[in-house]
């Protein structure tokens, strides 16, 4: 290589690295620096009013002893499994609204779209009054078929599924729009072709519609669990806290809420979030093993 | 979404404030000595009031401006702990007895000790319990009391008479009994999971107490205890009170308000809002609580402190001093806010509202006892929620929840030292 071409180069990786500059930059500061403090954190013990000591690995003894941590993970797996039924919902809502030239489909996008930009607080304070038991919507419906329904957020057994479909009902917009843009990019001429080799619309729907559709639906998989393992807010607003479902319903990230900010046990509550990072990585990781198994790139 | 919404939300709001007091710092240099002071309270039925004696102040103190910071009371102790460990809490807040100790212990709080403040101008108890080690720490701002809130026309469409003073708790239980009508969804009263409004009161009525003299131990699990706890599940499981499931989906006070509640132990802070609520201004009123072996009120006040890291600490002191001062109580009784501290202006809140019989709150002076606390009080104020949830919903006898909680509180207050 020549000297002039190594020199270009080079300030072509100087304009590289100022460019991306600001972007590394926040990284660090916003999320790498706080990774590796909340790491040293997990190893400390604090006063009520900040100071904290050393302590070695007594917190994460303490963790593998506490009952609530594992409700809570128990609780926290189930929104993601639950959220997790929100990708073929939006799959269905997705085939029938991308099709162009149906009549409404605009309002139809917009209506499902909605919920996704509106503050979670404001979306939890809404279903708070549609689930009241006495004098809920839900409630005032059911009671006209004759059916008595439950107190959907303070009774153990629905608080959970409650909250959970409060969730799905508020991301499935994001997951739709995701997989119309992915069904819009098939191009038509697959299906033209299928059609002459004679295959109806289940078979065009398994054999083509479904692996080019997977890059998405893998996409939408892993941010849906990620989404829901940091489930903080929905239960935060919806229960509160003196509600007698709060055990069956609290999330790790409200555990950690709990810990860190009304009890003041800073050191525990940072090891709390660094399992649940670990689970984290090791939930994606598992995913993205697994996706060399179902999903085709074109 | 996620919990970074909310931690985003206060990093804003924290950067918010803190360029607010630059600026505020910067003018103040510049502007002829312009200081500008934060107050920190939580009940916004009472921000009107404090609004007009800040006015009085500014007056007299014109150097002086004082923004107030309202934050409900739900998110206000979380919120004031994480400022104060950041050092930005308010320079002058409102404090409660059961924090009181952790504040003073952990030096969050300045000693008036340069105010030299007449504290014989308050109710002793008051005064003492904003005293640690001997130093002056709050100045009273307020007392209240508990009192048996009533609705008129449900007792008037039962054909019961209206509750006396002279009550028992058999009184109470059988007039519970007669007012309850489950066809209109009305409960004779609503069996709050509420310790200073509740149980607390009736643990001092059946003689026993929550916490020991000494503070060292619980009194959950001796018989009194439980007949406190007892008194309140019992209504529960009669269904003369909303289930707890109901109660945390309507709060009892709000059903109070819409007349879905016969009876509802109530404090002298509720007058306020029950004489703005149309359908609580003339319908309700008020009496003593009943008596059981004895009779007993949980007595409570807040104070006016001032935050050690205060960059205007001179000032704070000032306005601190006019928190506590005769003028600003005159304020407080005149609109009817809360009952003040300063003795001697209590008269003019009792007339604020002539409809109600507010001097039962004063007449339960002499029986009231003060609220319980230790050094740590939040500590085992959370397992009083935890444990005692089981036995509000029935899924635990009353009488092995309270032995759970007593154990567990003990271990708590062992835990405090010395």
């Amino acid at each position: 290589m020549s000297a002039a071409g190594a020199r270009a180069r080079r300030t072509e990786t100087a304009w590289a690295a100022f460019f991306l500059a600001p972007t590394a930059i926040g990284l660090g500061v916003f999320y790498l620096w706080p990774v590796l403090q909340t790491f040293y954190y997990s190893f400390t013990t604090w006063g009520p009013f900040g100071g904290h000591t050393f302590s070695g690995l007594t917190n994460y003894r303490a963790l593998f002893h506490d009952p609530d941590l594992r409700s809570a993970f128990a609780n926290t797996l189930w929104y993601c499994l639950l959220g997790l039924a929100g990708v073929p919902i939006a799959l269905v809502l997705a085939a029938v609204l991308a099709r162009p030239g149906r009549r409404g489909v605009g309002v139809y996008r917009a209506l499902l779209f909605l919920p996704v930009v509106t503050m979670p607080v404001a979306v939890a304070i809404v279903w708070r009054w549609l689930y009241a038991g006495d004098y809920g919507l839900i409630n005032t419906l059911l009671g006209k078929i004759g059916i008595h329904g439950p107190y959907w957020i303070s009774d153990q057994h629905t608080a959970l599924i409650a909250v959970a479909a409060v969730g799905l009902w508020s991301s499935v917009g994001y997951t739709m729009v995701i997989l119309m843009a992915g069904l819009e990019s098939i191009p038509r001429q697959y299906y033209e072709a299928a059609q002459i080799d004679g295959a109806g619309p289940v078979r065009q729907f398994f054999a083509l519609t479904l692996p080019l559709l997977s890059p998405s639906l893998f996409f939408v998989t892993v941010l849906s669990v990620i989404g829901t393992l940091q489930t903080f807010d929905l239960v935060y607003v919806l229960i509160g806290q003196t509600n007698p479902a709060l055990p069956q319903t609290r999330s790790v990230v409200y555990l950690f809420y709990q810990d860190a900010f009304v009890d003041n046990n800073r050191g525990y509550a940072a090891a709390i979030a660094f399992l649940l990072l670990l689970v984290t990585v090791a939930l994606t990781g598992f995913q993205f093993r697994l996706q060399k198994r179902w999903v085709h790139y074109a | 979404m996620g919990i970074r919404t909310v931690v985003a939300a206060s990093a804003v709001l924290a950067l918010a404030t803190s360029t607010a007091a630059c600026s505020s710092s910067a003018s103040s240099s510049a502007s002829a000595g312009k200081v500008s002071l934060s107050y920190g309270v939580w009940d916004a039925t009472q921000v009107p009031a404090m609004q007009k004696i800040i006015a009085a102040f500014e007056a007299q103190n014109p150097t002086i401006t004082v923004t107030i910071q309202q934050t409900p009371w739900a998110d206000y102790w979380t919120k004031l702990q994480a400022a104060a460990s950041g050092g930005s809490a308010p320079d002058v807040f409102w404090m409660n007895g059961p924090n009181f100790q952790l504040y003073a212990a952990n030096h969050v709080l300045r000693p008036l000790t340069d105010l030299h403040p007449d504290t014989s101008v308050y109710p002793p108890a008051l005064a003492q319990l904003y005293q640690y080690k001997g130093v002056q720490y709050g100045l009273p701002k307020d007392f209240d009391t508990v009192g048996l809130w009533y609705n008129k026309a449900i007792f008037d469409a039962a054909g019961v008479a209206y509750p006396t003073t002279a009550w028992t708790w058999a009184d109470f239980q059988a007039a519970a009994k007669k007012l309850t009508d489950p066809a209109k969804g009305v409960y004779g009263v609503g069996a709050n999971l509420e310790g200073q409004e509740n149980y607390y009161d009736t643990i001092y009525q059946a003689g026993g107490y929550v916490i020991s003299p000494d503070g060292k131990k619980s009194g959950y699990a001796d018989p009194a205890g439980i007949a406190g706890l007892k008194f309140w599940t019992d209504l529960v499981a009669a269904k003369e009170s909303p289930s707890l499931k109901q109660m945390t989906d309507t709060a009892p006070l709000n059903l109070f308000e819409s007349g879905k509640l016969a009876m509802y132990w109530g404090g002298s802070w509720d007058a306020k809002a029950f004489a703005a609520n149309d359908s609580t201004k003339t319908a309700v009123d008020v009496t003593a609580l009943p008596a059981g072996v004895k009779k007993a009120t949980v007595i409570h006040g807040l104070a006016n402190v001032v935050f050690t890291h205060t960059s205007h600490p001179a000032q704070a002191e000032k306005f601190a001093a006019f928190l506590g001062s005769q003028a600003a109580a005159q304020i407080e009784a005149d609109t009817g806010t809360v009952i003040p501290a300063y003795n001697g202006t209590q008269q003019s809140w009792v007339k604020a509202y002539p409809q109600y019989h507010l001097q039962s709150f004063l007449d339960q002076l002499p029986d009231a006892v003060p609220y319980p606390i230790s050094k740590d009080t939040a500590a085992w104020n959370t397992l009083e929620t935890n444990v005692l949830t089981k036995a509000w919903d029935g899924s635990e006898p009353i009488d092995k929840a309270a032995g759970d909680l007593a154990t567990q509180m003990n271990a708590a207050l062992a835990k405090e030292g010395p």
